[in-house]
C-alpha cells in the first residue's frame, strides 16, 4: 500500500511539473482527485485494512490529499501569474511618444508687470485708480504745471485730437483726476495703470503706445525719504532682494525737488556689465515730491500737504528683467513669445 | 552743453581735478552727461619742419620728406599734395596714437622707409565741418613761428577735454561757461572768478548814428553798441579751440567773438553790419506775410507772432533766432552794431520752430539772466578792441524793462528737513548756501536770495531740491510714510478684467495687447454701430490715425503675423477699450478673443479637436457661468454682425441684452476658418450678480431617460429644449443633448437629436409613475406645439 501511495505522488509530481495551462491543471485534478480519481479511489482500500490500522492509513490518505491539493494549488497560482504577466506585456504602450496637446493660454508680460506692481502697492493700502485715455489738455499737462508754451511739453509731443484733447502721454494726469475729485482734500494713496501716447515712430526702442504705471501719495508731512523707503520695496519686489535704489537729482515740471531712479544691476550685482554699460546702475524710472502748482491746482494746500509721485514704465521693467531687446515684441504677440512668459517664477 | 575745461579754468581753478570724477559729480548734482573725452585722441605729436621734399620716383604722388623735430630728423613718406619743403607741420612720430586707436609705425611705402606721418586735421580727429578747404585737401600748415619740436597738440591749444553734457530743461543757467563754473564751484566748494571787462570808448557816441524803438512788450531788453573799423581775419587759435570744443564753427574773429561771448555769458548776441542796418532800429512784431532774407539766403514769410529788428524800410533780423541777409558781417565789413537783447521765450520758440533751432534761440527759449546782458555786450566790445582791431563809440542805446532784482525766498530749517526726511543741521544748510552763492539773513526763518541767474530756483521746493542734491541725495535714508492703515483695492472693473483674463486664459487663450490707432480700412471691419470716429489730428501714418471701434482687425493683425511665421493653432484674447465719440469721447472696455486651428488634442492619437462654432460657443458659455450668470444668458442667432459669417454667428444676450456676439468670420473677410468674439465689459459689468449660496447635494436616487425628435433642420434645437425645460419643471435637473443624426432613416430636410434627461427629487425618492407622467407631457408637449415627431415613433 505504502508503495501504490508513494506511486501516485510520484506520478502526480511529475505531471504537475509538465502542465502548462490552467485547463491542463483541472484535467489533472479531476485526474487525481475527482470522483473516479486515483487518489479519490485509494479510500476503496480502506474496507480491506485490518481495524488496528485504519487511524493509521486514513491519516495517510489524507496527507496525500493535502499534498495533492497544495501541489496543484501552488501550481495553480503560477499559472494564473504567468497569464496576468502576459497580459500586462501585451498592453505595453510606449511611453515616449508626445503627450496629449492641451489648451493652454497665458499672461501678456507686460500685465505680469503690472500685477506684480499693483499688488505689492496693494498690499500698503494704495488703490488702483484708472483714468481716460483721451484727456484733456487741462489734465495731462496744464493742471502738472506745464502751462501751453512750456519748453517740456516738446520733449512729449502728443497725439492731439482737438486742440484741448489729446491721447493721453502719460499716466500723470490720474493724479490731478484723482486730487482733483476728492473734494475733502483727505490723503490720497494711488497707483494708476494704463496705456498711454507719443508721437514717436515705432523702433527697437520706442513704441507710439505703450504702458505706465503712476503712484501718488499725498498726505501730512510725506518725505523724500518715504519716496525712497517706497521705491527700495518696489525695486527690492521687482529685481531681488539684493537689490539697491540710488536717487539722482533730475527735473519733471510736476514734481519738484524731481529724482531719477536707479536700481543696481541684477545682472553684475553692480561691479560692472553690458545690461548696466559698466556703471553698475540701471535707471528705472522717474519720481519726485509733487510740485507745490500741482497740489495748489487740485485744490489742496500745499503748506499742509506734501506728497511724492513716480512713475515707472512696464515695458521697460519688462525688457530689464526678461531680457528682451526689441519693445516691438510686446505688441506682435508672436505666440512663442507669449508662451516664453507662461511659468511660474523663482522669488519669494 | 559742451564744457570745456580749457575754457572753463578761466573763472574757475580745476587743473587738479580728474575730469571723469567731476563729471560723474555733475551726474549726481543732477547734470548728466552723455560723454567725456579729449578734445583730440591723440599722443605723440611733435612740431616738425620739412627741411627736403623730393617726389618718391616709384610714385606719382608721394614725396619723401626728411623731417627736422627738433632733436632728430625723420625721414617720412608723406602723399599729401601740399607738402613742400619749408613747411611747418605736426608730426606723428612712430609709437604716437591717433584717434580711433591708430598706432603709427615704421613702415615701408613704394619701397621707401617711413618713420612716422604728417597730419593732416581729419586725421586728429577734427569733424569735417570745422575744416578749412585747404585742411581738407591736405596736411595742416602751421605758422612758420611755430616751435620745432614742441608738442603739436599743447601749440594748437588741442589739450583739451569735454564733457558733453545732457542737461535738463530748468538748467538754463548752465548753458555757458561762467554759469558752470558756478556749479562746479557748489560742488567743490571752490571760488568764481568773472573776466574784469576794461572798454576804451573813443570816437562820437553811438546817439550820433543809432536811435532805438522798441514798439513790443516781448523784448524786456535790449541794448546796442557800435565798433568801429574793426579788421575780420581768423581768430586766436585759442578761441577757435574753444568755439570748436563747444561745437561752434569758427568763421572769423568778429562773429567768433559773438559766439565766444554766448559761450561764455550765455547771453546771444547780434552782429550788424551798422552801415548797412540804417538809422531807426525798431523792435517790433512782424506784419503778418512781411518778407525777410535770412542770412541763409532763404527768403521767409513772415508771421504775426514773429518779433523782429526793422530799420524803418523793412525788417532786418528775426529776433534771436536768425539775422537777415542784407546787414550780416562780411569780410569788407567796417563797423558793427552790437545787439545784446532778451526776447520772450515763447515767441521765440514758435518761431525757431518753424525756421531754426540754434544756439543763440534756445539759450532764448530756456531764458537769460537779465543781469548778464550789460556785461555780455561789453566784454563783446572789449574783445573785439582786442582780437579785431575795433574802436567802441561811446554809449549805448537802453531799452530796459527787465526785473532785475535778485529773489528772496524764506524757508525754515524745519521745512527742509521735513521735506527731505532728513536731519540737516543749521551749519550744513548754511555751507551748502554759501557754496552755491546764495546770501541770505537769518532770524525765525532763513531770507535766502537767489541770484537772477537762477532761474529755475523760485519757491522754497527749489531751494530744497538745491540743498538736498549739493548735499547729496544718497545721503537719504528710505523710510516708509507714517500714516494710517487702510486697504488697497482694485476698482470692480479691474477686478472683473483679472477675472475675465484669468478664466479666458484657463480656457486655453493667450492675453495679447495691440495698438489703439487703427488705419482707415480696419476702422471699417467688424464695426457695427455709426459712431463717430475718434481721429489724431496729425497722425505718424496712415496706418495709425483712428481709435479703433472694434478690437477684431487688431486680432486678424497678430493672426497674420503668427501664420506668417509658422506658429498654426492661434487662440488669443486682448481686453481693451474701444473708443467713439457722442456728446462726449467715450471709452469702451471690451474682451475680444480670436481661435484658429486646432484647440487640443493629437493628431497621432485621432483625437483632436478642431476649433468650430461650438469650442468657441463653449468656451463664451463657460465664461458667463463663471460670471455667475447661468440662467441669464441667451445665445442667439444672429444674420446682422457686419463682416461675420451670416448662419454661423450667434449674440450673446445677457438678462435680454446683447453683451456680444461670437461665430465664424466672414469669407469674404478671410478664407480661413477664423473664429471671433467681442463681448463689452462694461456692459457685463452692469448686471448684478448674487453671492454663491449652497444647495444640500440631494441624497435621493436620480431617473435618467432618453428621447429623441425628428424636426426639420432649419428648427433650432433650443425650441425643444425649452419646452422640456419647462414641462420638467422642479423635477428635471439636467438637459444634454448626446446625438444629433442626419442621414438614413431621416428625410433629407429633416434631423434627428436627442436628449438625455436626468429627474431628481431634492426631498424624497422619485416613483416611476411620476417620471413617466412627466416624460409622456414631454413628448405631448413638444409634438402638439412644435409639430415635430418622437423618433421611436
Amino acid at each position: 500500500m505504502q508503495e501504490r501511495i508513494q506511486e501516485i505522488k510520484e506520478q502526480l509530481q511529475s505531471k504537475v511539473s509538465t502542465v502548462t495551462t490552467l485547463n491542463e491543471l483541472n484535467d489533472l485534478r479531476v485526474e487525481f482527485l475527482g470522483k473516479k480519481g486515483s487518489i479519490t479511489e485509494l479510500s476503496n482500500y480502506m474496507r480491506e485494512i485490518p481495524n488496528e490500522e485504519k487511524k493509521e492509513f486514513g491519516s495517510l490518505l489524507n496527507t496525500i490529499k493535502n499534498e495533492a491539493n497544495d501541489l496543484l494549488n501552488a501550481k495553480k497560482e503560477e499559472l494564473e501569474l504567468e497569464e496576468l504577466q502576459k497580459k500586462l506585456n501585451d498592453e505595453t504602450i510606449d511611453v515616449t511618444l508626445p503627450g496629449t496637446k492641451l489648451t493652454v493660454g497665458g499672461t501678456h508680460p507686460l500685465t505680469k508687470v503690472i500685477d506684480e506692481i499693483e499688488e505689492i502697492f496693494v498690499s500698503m493700502g494704495y488703490d488702483v485708480v484708472e483714468g481716460p485715455e483721451i484727456e484733456q489738455d487741462l489734465y495731462n499737462f496744464e493742471k502738472l504745471n506745464l502751462p501751453k508754451g512750456h519748453p517740456a511739453r516738446d520733449a512729449q509731443d502728443s497725439f492731439y485730437i482737438t486742440d484741448e484733447m489729446l491721447l493721453r502721454s502719460q499716466t500723470s494726469p490720474v493724479q490731478a483726476r484723482t486730487m482733483d475729485a476728492n473734494l475733502e482734500k483727505t490723503p490720497i494713496r494711488i497707483i494708476c495703470p494704463g496705456k498711454v501716447y507719443r508721437r514717436d515712430d515705432d523702433d527697437a526702442t520706442h513704441s507710439h503706445q505703450f504702458t505706465q504705471i503712476e503712484g501718488l501719495v499725498v498726505d501730512k508731512n510725506i518725505s523724500l525719504a518715504d519716496l525712497k523707503g517706497t521705491l527700495e520695496i518696489l525695486a527690492k519686489r521687482l529685481f531681488g532682494e539684493d537689490r539697491e535704489i540710488r536717487f539722482r537729482p533730475s527735473f519733471f515740471p510736476f514734481t519738484e525737488p524731481s529724482i531719477e531712479v536707479d536700481v543696481s544691476c541684477f545682472k553684475c550685482g553692480g561691479v560692472g556689465c553690458p545690461i548696466c554699460k559698466d556703471t553698475g546702475w540701471i535707471e528705472i524710472l522717474g519720481s519726485g515730491m509733487v510740485h507745490p502748482n500741482v497740489l495748489k491746482g487740485c485744490g489742496y494746500d500745499p503748506e499742509k500737504y506734501t506728497g511724492f509721485a513716480f512713475g515707472i514704465g512696464p515695458e521697460r521693467v519688462a525688457m530689464l528683467k526678461y531680457g528682451i531687446t526689441d519693445i516691438r515684441n510686446f505688441y506682435t504677440n508672436d505666440v512663442r513669445f507669449l508662451q516664453d512668459f507662461n511659468r511660474v517664477e523663482g522669488g519669494e | 552743453m559742451r564744457l570745456s575745461k580749457k575754457f572753463v579754468s578761466d573763472y574757475i581753478d580745476i587743473h587738479d581735478i580728474d575730469m571723469k570724477e567731476l563729471a560723474e559729480k555733475m551726474v549726481f548734482a543732477g547734470n548728466e552727461y552723455e560723454e567725456m573725452r579729449p578734445f583730440c585722441e591723440a599722443t605723440g605729436l611733435v612740431i616738425g619742419e620739412v627741411k627736403e621734399c623730393v617726389n618718391h620716383p616709384n610714385s606719382n604722388h608721394l614725396h619723401i620728406c626728411q623731417v627736422n623735430l627738433g632733436n632728430e630728423t625723420v625721414q617720412i613718406v608723406c602723399g599729401a599734395p601740399n607738402v613742400r619743403a619749408g613747411l611747418k607741420v605736426i608730426v606723428s612720430k612712430v609709437g604716437a596714437t591717433l584717434p580711433g586707436g591708430i598706432v603709427i609705425k615704421k613702415a615701408t611705402l613704394a619701397g621707401t622707409e617711413s618713420n612716422g606721418m604728417i597730419c593732416s586735421l581729419a586725421e586728429l580727429g577734427l569733424e569735417s565741418k570745422y575744416l578749412k578747404e585747404e585742411d581738407k585737401a591736405g596736411i595742416h600748415e602751421l605758422p612758420q613761428d611755430a616751435p620745432v619740436g614742441a608738442d603739436a597738440l599743447a601749440y594748437l591749444d588741442f589739450d583739451d577735454t569735454i564733457i558733453d553734457f545732457e542737461l535738463t530743461a530748468d538748467r538754463a543757467d548752465l548753458l555757458n561757461m561762467i554759469g558752470l563754473a558756478y556749479e562746479i564751484g557748489a560742488i567743490y566748494d571752490r571760488i568764481v572768478t568773472l573776466p574784469e571787462i576794461k572798454v576804451q570808448e573813443q570816437g562820437k557816441s553811438i546817439e550820433t548814428y543809432h536811435t532805438l524803438d522798441v514798439q513790443t512788450e516781448n523784448c524786456s531788453i535790449y541794448l546796442g553798441k557800435r565798433v568801429e573799423n574793426v579788421e575780420i581775419h581768423e581768430s586766436p587759435q585759442w578761441m577757435k579751440e574753444r568755439l570748436m570744443a563747444c561745437g561752434i564753427r569758427p568763421i572769423n574773429n568778429v562773429v567768433d567773438i559773438s559766439n565766444y561771448v554766448m559761450l561764455e555769458y550765455g547771453q546771444p548776441l547780434h552782429f550788424f553790419d551798422a552801415d548797412r542796418l540804417g538809422e531807426n532800429i525798431i523792435v517790433r512784431m512782424a506784419n503778418e506775410k512781411e518778407m525777410l532774407t535770412t542770412l541763409d539766403g532763404q527768403n521767409r514769410e513772415l508771421k504775426s507772432s514773429d518779433i523782429v529788428i526793422a530799420n524803418e524800410k523793412e525788417p532786418v533780423a528775426l529776433a534771436g533766432v536768425m539775422g537777415g541777409l542784407s546787414t550780416e558781417v562780411e569780410q569788407d565789413t567796417k563797423n558793427i552794431f552790437i545787439e545784446a537783447a532778451i526776447f520772450d521765450p515763447v515767441h521765440i520758440r514758435y518761431t525757431s520752430k518753424s525756421i531754426l533751432r540754434s544756439e543763440a534761440s534756445s539759450r532764448y527759449e530756456k531764458g537769460i539772466d537779465p543781469n548778464r546782458t550789460k556785461l555780455a555786450i561789453l566784454r563783446a566790445c572789449e574783445l573785439l578792441e582786442k582780437y579785431a582791431s575795433g574802436n567802441t563809440c561811446p554809449g549805448m542805446l537802453v531799452h530796459d524793462q527787465a526785473q532785475k532784482e535778485d529773489k528772496t525766498i524764506e524757508i525754515t530749517l524745519d521745512k527742509i528737513n521735513q521735506v527731505l526726511g532728513m536731519t540737516l543741521t543749521e551749519s550744513v544748510v548754511e555751507d551748502i548756501l554759501r557754496r552755491l552763492n546764495f546770501t541770505y539773513t537769518k532770524d525765525n526763518q532763513y531770507h535766502v536770495v537767489v541770484p537772477t541767474r537762477r532761474l529755475d530756483v523760485n519757491i522754497k521746493e527749489d531751494l530744497i531740491e538745491e540743498i538736498g542734491r549739493i548735499y547729496g541725495y544718497d545721503h537719504v535714508v528710505g523710510t516708509l510714510p507714517v500714516v494710517p492703515m487702510k486697504r488697497g483695492r482694485y476698482s470692480k472693473k479691474e477686478m472683473m478684467q483679472k477675472e475675465i483674463r484669468r478664466r479666458l486664459e484657463g480656457l486655453g487663450l493667450y492675453q495679447v495687447i495691440t495698438y489703439s490707432l487703427v488705419s482707415e480700412q480696419e476702422c471699417n471691419l467688424f464695426v457695427n454701430d455709426n459712431r463717430e470716429r475718434v481721429q489724431v489730428l496729425a497722425p505718424l501714418s496712415e496706418d495709425k490715425k483712428i481709435m479703433r471701434q472694434t478690437l477684431i482687425p487688431s486680432l486678424l493683425t497678430v493672426l497674420d503675423y503668427n501664420l506668417s511665421h509658422n506658429n498654426k493653432d492661434i487662440q488669443i484674447f486682448e481686453i481693451g477699450s474701444i473708443y467713439y465719440k457722442e456728446d462726449d469721447y467715450k471709452e469702451e472696455n471690451m474682451v475680444s478673443g480670436l481661435l484658429f486651428g486646432n484647440y487640443m488634442g493629437n493628431t497621432w492619437q485621432n483625437n483632436v479637436l478642431k476649433i468650430d462654432f461650438y469650442v468657441v460657443k463653449g468656451i463664451i458659455e463657460n465664461l458667463l457661468q463663471y460670471l455667475g450668470l447661468t440662467g441669464r444668458y441667451h445665445i442667439v442667432a444672429d444674420e446682422t454682425k457686419k463682416d461675420m459669417h451670416p448662419k454661423m454667428t450667434a449674440s450673446i444676450l445677457v438678462d435680454n441684452e446683447e453683451v456680444g456676439y461670437f461665430g465664424k468670420v466672414h469669407p469674404k473677410v478671410s478664407k480661413k476658418d477664423i473664429y471671433v468674439f467681442e463681448i463689452s465689459l462694461d456692459r457685463l459689468l452692469e448686471k448684478k450678480v448674487r453671492t454663491i449660496k449652497y444647495k444640500e447635494i440631494s441624497k435621493y436616487p436620480s431617473v435618467h431617460k432618453d428621447l429623441a425628435f425628428i424636426m426639420p433642420k432649419s428648427m433650432e434645437s433650443e425650441q425643444v429644449m425649452s419646452i422640456l425645460r419647462k414641462v420638467g419643471g422642479r423635477l428635471l435637473t439636467d438637459i444634454d443633448v448626446f446625438d444629433v443624426y442626419e442621414g438614413e432613416n431621416v428625410k433629407e430636410d429633416e434631423k434627428s437629436i436627442a436628449y438625455s434627461l436626468t429627474f431628481q427629487n431634492p426631498t424624497k425618492t422619485l416613483n416611476d409613475e411620476e417620471v413617466t407622467e412627466i416624460f409622456n407631457q414631454m413628448i405631448h408637449e413638444v409634438e402638439s406645439k412644435l409639430h415635430i415627431e418622437l423618433r421611436s415613433k
